[in-house]
């Protein structure tokens, strides 16, 4: 096509050239307008290349394998779900001009898709603009609650802060290592982490932070250090919210280095079934990661959805994890919402989510809350020599998603609440929307 | 691992031993009961049963002890009755060592999780003390050192007075001292002698020990111990420069494996090369497929599985650059920046390829036995990978150099690059070489890519991580000299991290990047550059 | 005489470019406002957005072009001046914001009250201003590149040499500027934008207007191009391309001309930034990954490196293949079909597009004179000689 597109160009005649050019525009802009909506259309905005491809393809798939479920109950409202599947390719401008593309050309009703927070924020604007709806699917720094975007994945309290109080209680430890990649998650992660702990009393020469690029690959050196500050005579435990790629190297040599579980537990937050499928985990035994969701977890609803994933997937070792919950829940969510409302119409959709509740995949009910998250439970797991975790922990009942931290200076009077006040950053304080102020 | 008899019958030996020391009575209820709470799927109830097991003499207690280590102890939860699967398939009821046939179908492998690892391990050391194994003493006696429980004293002191064993006296003599270190009536003499002992092992185990000194010690031993601290620390420090240089050291080897392909094609042959760290990939790739089917067909020969790859990966990504050679680069000599286009077309043609065949996610790719762990050397930790892939790499450059040095193809490639017409007049057929040599730096990229395998991800992305890095290393050696690329590699790689523990890491690559910029603005051709006319070209 | 046709035939490629970009430049935006939405002809936002991003990335090009195409220096980092440009405009554009960001704090940006900045780094001053962050989206991207050509010329790297450390500048950089300590917001960026000179940046009016502006910019940046490689100074450039040690045993200081066209290049690759960044509604450090710089030379190549026309051509085409393979049932395949076009157009079309169409246009004309001339061979009017 290109190639014909090409050799168009270099054989046309000059005359014809201009017209061909102002023919394309006309074309894509007839293009846009062409189609009749007889199915209901469901954006799916994950990279499906480059650096982010690792983790966003399974996401891909799991809301095509959402679709077709929905579409043989009957799809939703009487017509059939259609995917609209594009990519991003790990590049953020991308993001936003593929989320305007799904919005405005293929008119899509709802959108999932993001991983990283940078392309949340890419994204952010136009669906503010064109008033859409987005399902954001994976853990990340809060701080944020915004009226087109539901957030399913883990807020910093559905994570952090639980697995910080099961090692400070269970495994008493006095000492911690906050290790991150440099970006924003990590950089927020540990700043409510560090305030945290202080709250309980650690003192600062008891937390050493540290920072890696991207794919950072040598961790000789930070692992030595790992060690030298877990030599001080205290218990010490790592919180790593390394990111994604860099996690293989890390565990390869924290292993290789004998850092064992039993002297100094390493809890990830970025860790799941997806990361440790690409790791030998025999040396990991025992190290930690917190999720709201495990492929270990029984429960019927869990079994029920691995079967049909595999089997949708033809690959009886595919393994699911949290962020795919996290949309099973999301897509439950809006399915239930626009049924409510009998239509896709964002507005209404909006206000119908909040209230919705929808069975997770661990025995129990999340339910949507004004501020755009979720209710979860959270659990600790400790890594399998298998690749998989065994719960050790888990908080008694759901636990509901802060949007803003309340252990920062900065957010700790700010609410986020889309049904009574309206406003994603409603300060209690001064019972004004439009945050901190000054 | 041992047989299952030969457990028992030393079971029963150490059972009688720790009957006398502690005069525990072996009653059957208690010990009943205690294992009957392995099956109750709490963890707390799993730290007391341990305990209890652990100091009951039961001739059982260990074969429960190091089951349940092994993730072979499971438990009925209906029933309460626990079993012990031993090492040779044979179960027996765990709480009166009756064979049983098979195991319920409810039956679980008992759960334990970090505390009682720790437990776990503290109570297998304290089992094990006696072992007739040397090593296995040793390891015991440092589990003590660690967990400085009071309850084994006795049992040290027992040992130590019988062992004759050298390594293993050291190790139980340090025991002893860090016992002594924190029990609360040991007599200030002694704890002076314990604080030296422990000073003497020097390590960062020892500073632990000693830093984690509670503040009611008296006041000499505390300022022993003060005193400990800082000997250790200005030993440590020196040790850090040692750690420092090595890691450098395998840094470089990891910078100059990934770059010796790249010295090759770009410094041998002028071909920018952008897709060459799709070779890396490829080269780690086919790592991959070997070891899945070795480990679906042939799992014994798992331990062979990098050897059998080296070569194949050297096949494999070797051939690619053959036909990338024939394919694309030949048309393209003399374009040097236009072989740089075709060759970033084709890096996002491979990655894509390998993302749709391979899944776009990590692969697992295991290390063999022999390159897990480490070893200590004095107070630094060399870890074998490491270890294993520095002399690798440095016997891949020897052989690189040798072949271009002592065989004919090597001397027809010098020749080529030096001056291809005259070549190609004394009769080498150079589009010929031209395929070999680019097919040659392929193929040592795969080579790289086996050993990369085993520290970093097997992704698509793989290969975009190192290609920047080879490029800096290949040009601030000097282009066209294997030479340069060496010094190169460990320059920058020793570089690095002397910087990376003062800047951290992320400045610290960025200092070393403004530093190369500098280093070519002094030396525009590189560390060693080529001198003559064909610099010109 | 072939110098004369070679000439002629830029200009009239060149007339036809500025026509059609000053007409799309007109069109675009007018029938985008004023025409009703749904209709056949109303060109839709979404479509103005890409445009514009596709102008911006056409003066990047061109920049490229103008230093690898005339003068030989082969710069991976020239996306680094594009990313220092768009940063400074993101800055103007963050401050902006004023007391609408989500913490409502009236001067400091989001991410820094999130990061507990006491209050803002002083190279942020200054950008609340318009002019001031007009000027440094020229300042700085040019005054680096004259720092950074100023050693580099004069040590005399050349070649590959100087393609990898300008790839190493822009690879420092992206480490830098990911570093959330550097005060640039990090892996996150500059977003959320709300006004620019008053006017909301969401506004189909302000994004038709940016749109247009973008095809001055482009419009200018390609009338300063040709200005310099048709000047006399522009036939120094070409005698540096092709035998630099030469130019410079004639008498000519090969440095003083290498660093005045980098420098302008690099300003020319801010301006282009800066354009893009409000209309793309992000900056952030990935701008700088080298990739994207040697995405950029490719463009130029694909089009036609020596060719300004080519240039601009190339980055429109490559990006609206991009556009058009990663959407739809193509998607997965995308990347096979662009690496495909690299490696084709390398072989296939070693002059880009445009470069070989010109040749081929040569060549035809030869043939129609030559047969001409062989009715009456006897006129002899001498060899015709291919175009370069």
């Amino acid at each position: 096509m290109l190639t014909q597109l090409t050799h168009d160009i270099t054989t046309m005649s000059r005359r014809r050239w201009l017209a061909a050019t102002a023919g394309l525009v006309l074309g894509l802009a007839a293009f846009s307008n062409a189609k009749a909506q007889e199915t209901i259309k469901v954006g799916v905005l994950h990279s499906l290349s480059g650096t982010m491809a690792i983790s966003e393809t399974t996401l891909k798939d799991t809301v095509l394998f959402l679709i077709d479920e929905q579409n043989k109950k009957g799809g939703v409202l009487g017509k059939k779900l259609e995917a609209v599947v594009v990519d991003p390719a790990s590049n953020w401008p991308l993001f936003a001009e593929k989320a305007r593309e799904l919005i405005t050309k293929d008119k899509v009703s709802v959108v999932f898709g993001c991983w990283t927070s940078v392309s949340r924020k890419s994204v952010l604007p136009v669906f503010k603009e064109l008033n859409s709806i987005l399902f954001y699917p994976v853990q990340y720094e809060g701080e944020e609650s915004e009226r087109n975007v539901f957030y399913t994945g883990a807020a910093p309290n559905q994570q952090a802060i639980p697995a910080v109080d099961y090692l400070m209680k269970d495994e008493k430890v006095k000492r911690w290592v906050l290790a991150g990649t440099d970006y924003v998650y990590p950089r927020t992660t540990n700043k409510i982490l560090e305030a945290y702990l202080k709250s309980k009393g650690v003192k600062q020469e008891d937390i050493m932070i540290n920072y890696t690029p991207f794919g950072h690959s040598d961790w000789q050196t930070i692992v030595a250090d790992i060690k030298k500050f877990g030599s001080a005579g205290k218990k010490t435990a790592v919180v790593s919210t390394i990111n994604g790629d860099a996690n293989v190297p890390f565990y390869k040599e924290l292993g290789n280095q004998g850092i064992k579980a039993t002297d100094i537990p390493v809890v990830a937050f970025s860790v799941g079934e997806e990361e440790l499928a690409g790791i030998d985990t025999k040396p990991l035994l025992g190290h930690l990661a917190a999720w709201n969701y495990f492929q270990s977890i029984k429960d019927p609803a869990n079994e029920k959805f691995i079967k049909a994933w595999q089997a949708y997937t033809k690959n009886p070792k595919r393994v699911t994890n949290d962020p795919m919950e996290a949309h099973v829940i999301g897509f439950d969510m809006w399915v239930k919402a626009v049924e409510k409302v009998k239509s896709t119409d964002p507005d209404k959709v909006i206000d119908a989510l909040p209230g919705i509740e929808a069975k997770n995949l661990t025995g129990g009910t999340s339910k949507m809350l004004p501020n755009h998250h979720i209710t979860k439970p959270v659990f600790i797991g400790e890594i399998k020599a298998n690749g998989q975790f065994d719960v050790v922990w888990k908080t008694p009942g759901l636990v509901a998603g802060d949007a803003w931290s309340k252990e920062l200076d900065g957010s700790k009077d700010l609410i986020g609440d889309w049904v009574g006040k309206k406003c994603g950053n409603y300060n209690t304080k001064t019972n004004k929307c439009g945050g901190q102020g000054s | 691992m041992p047989a299952n008899f030969l457990h028992r019958i030393r079971a029963v030996l150490l059972a009688i031993l720790l009957t006398a020391t502690f005069a525990v009575p072996a009653l059957a209820g208690p010990f009943e009961d205690a294992v009957a709470k392995f099956a109750n799927d709490d963890f707390s109830d799993t730290d007391e049963a341990i305990g209890a097991v652990a100091t009951s003499g039961n001739p059982l207690a260990f074969p429960i002890i190091s089951a349940l280590q092994e993730g072979r102890l499971s438990a009925d939860p209906d029933t309460k009755k626990v079993f012990v699967t031993g090492s040779d398939g044979k179960i027996i009821d765990a709480a009166t060592g009756a064979a049983v046939d098979k195991l319920p179908d409810n039956a679980a492998a008992v759960r334990l999780n970090n505390r009682l690892r720790r437990a776990v391990e503290a109570a297998l050391g304290g089992l094990t003390l006696l072992s007739p194994d040397p090593a296995k003493r040793i390891a015991a006696a440092q589990s003590v050192f660690k967990s400085h429980e009071e309850s084994a004293l006795a049992v040290i002191d027992d040992a130590l007075a019988k062992e004759t064993n050298k390594g293993a006296k050291a190790a139980f003599t340090e025991a002893r001292a860090a016992i002594l270190l924190y029990k609360p009536d040991a007599t200030e003499v002694e704890k002076l002698e314990a604080v030296a002992v422990v000073k003497a092992r020097g390590d960062q185990e020892a500073m632990a020990l000693l830093t984690g000194l509670s503040g009611d010690v008296p006041p000499n031993v505390a300022r022993a111990a003060a005193s400990a601290i800082t000997s250790i620390q200005s030993n440590l420090a020196m040790w850090s420069m040692v750690q420092n240089a090595w890691y450098g050291l395998s840094l470089g080897s990891v910078l100059l494996l990934a770059a010796i392909g790249l010295a090759i094609t770009f410094g041998v042959m002028g071909v920018i090369n952008m897709a060459h760290g799709e070779m890396v990939m490829i080269g780690a790739y086919t790592t991959f497929v070997v070891q899945e089917v070795i480990r679906t067909r042939y799992p014994g020969l798992f331990d062979y599985s990098l050897l059998i790859a080296v070569p194949l990966a050297f096949l494999v990504a070797g051939a690619i650059g053959v036909l990338i050679e024939r394919g694309i680069i030949r048309f393209l000599y003399g374009r040097p920046l236009e072989t740089l286009l075709a060759t970033w077309g084709l890096s996002l043609v491979l990655q894509q390829a390998v993302r749709t065949m391979f899944g776009p996610t990590n692969r697992e790719v295991g290390n063999p036995s022999w390159m897990s762990g480490a070893f200590e050397l004095g107070q630094i930790t060399i870890t074998y990978n490491r270890l294993w892939i520095l002399c690798f790499t440095l016997a891949v450059f020897v052989i690189l150099l040798a072949m271009l040095r002592y065989t004919a193809l090597g001397l027809e490639m010098r020749a080529v690059t030096q001056n291809r017409r005259m070549a190609a007049s004394m009769g080498i057929a150079t589009s010929r070489v031209d395929a070999l040599t680019f097919g040659l730096g392929s193929g040592i990229a795969g080579i790289a890519g086996v050993a990369l395998s085993q520290i970093d991800n097997v992704s698509p992305n793989l290969g975009q991580s190192y290609i920047i890095d080879s490029f800096m290393v290949v040009v601030f050696g000097g282009v066209g000299n294997l030479w340069g690329t060496l010094v190169g590699a460990f320059t920058l790689g020793i570089a690095n991290k002397f910087l990376e523990p003062v800047a951290g890491a992320v400045l610290g690559k960025i200092a070393i990047l403004v530093l190369i910029i500098l280093f070519i603005q002094k030396r525009p051709r590189g560390l060693f550059a080529l001198k003559g006319r064909a610099v010109e070209a | 005489m072939t110098p004369h046709v070679l000439t002629r035939s830029l200009d009239r490629s060149a007339t036809i470019f500025l026509v059609v970009v000053a007409g799309l430049g007109v069109l675009i935006p007018l029938s985008n406002l004023l025409l009703p939405a749904g209709s056949m002809f109303q060109v839709p936002t979404y479509l103005v957005a890409l445009f514009g991003k596709y102008a911006c990335y056409a003066i990047l090009a061109l920049s490229i072009d103008l230093i690898w195409g005339y003068c030989g220096i082969l710069s991976l980092g020239h996306g680094a001046f594009f990313a220092l440009g768009g940063y400074a405009m993101g800055m103007y554009l963050m401050r902006q914001i004023g007391s609408r960001g989500v913490y409502g704090n009236p001067i400091l940006p989001d991410f820094m009250v999130f990061l507990n900045y006491p209050s803002l780094p002083w190279y942020w001053y200054g950008f609340d201003m318009f002019w001031f962050a007009a000027l440094m989206v020229l300042v700085v991207p040019g005054l680096l590149a004259f720092c950074f050509g100023w050693l580099a010329f004069r040590s005399r790297v050349t070649g590959v040499y100087l393609s990898i450390i300008t790839q190493a500048m822009t690879y420092a950089l992206l480490l830098a500027f990911f570093r959330n300590d550097f005060g640039f917001g990090g892996n996150n960026g500059l977003t959320d934008f709300k006004d620019i000179l008053g006017f909301n940046v969401q506004a189909d009016g302000t994004r038709a207007a940016l749109f247009a502006l973008s095809c001055l910019a482009l419009i200018v940046t390609f009338l300063i191009c040709r200005a310099v490689v048709t000047s006399k100074l522009g036939k120094v450039l070409i005698a540096i391309r092709d035998a630099e040690s030469r130019t410079r045993f004639l008498g000519y200081r090969v440095e003083s001309y290498k660093l005045f066209v980098f420098t302008l290049s690099a300003c020319m690759a801010g301006v282009a930034g800066a354009l893009y960044v409000p209309q793309v509604g992000i900056i952030n450090p990935s701008e700088f990954a080298p990739g994207n710089s040697i995405e950029a030379v490719i463009w130029v190549a694909v089009g036609g490196r020596g060719t300004l026309v080519g240039a601009a051509l190339g980055a429109v085409v490559v990006n609206y293949a991009k556009t058009y393979f990663t959407s739809g049932p193509l998607a997965p395949y995308w990347l096979f079909m662009l690496g495909a076009l690299f490696i084709l157009v390398t072989l296939l079309l070693p002059k880009g597009i445009v470069g070989t169409f010109s040749a081929w246009r040569a060549s035809r004309k030869e043939t129609q004179r030559a047969n001409a001339e062989s009715a009456d061979l006897e006129d002899g009017v001498g060899e015709p000689k291919p175009a370069e």
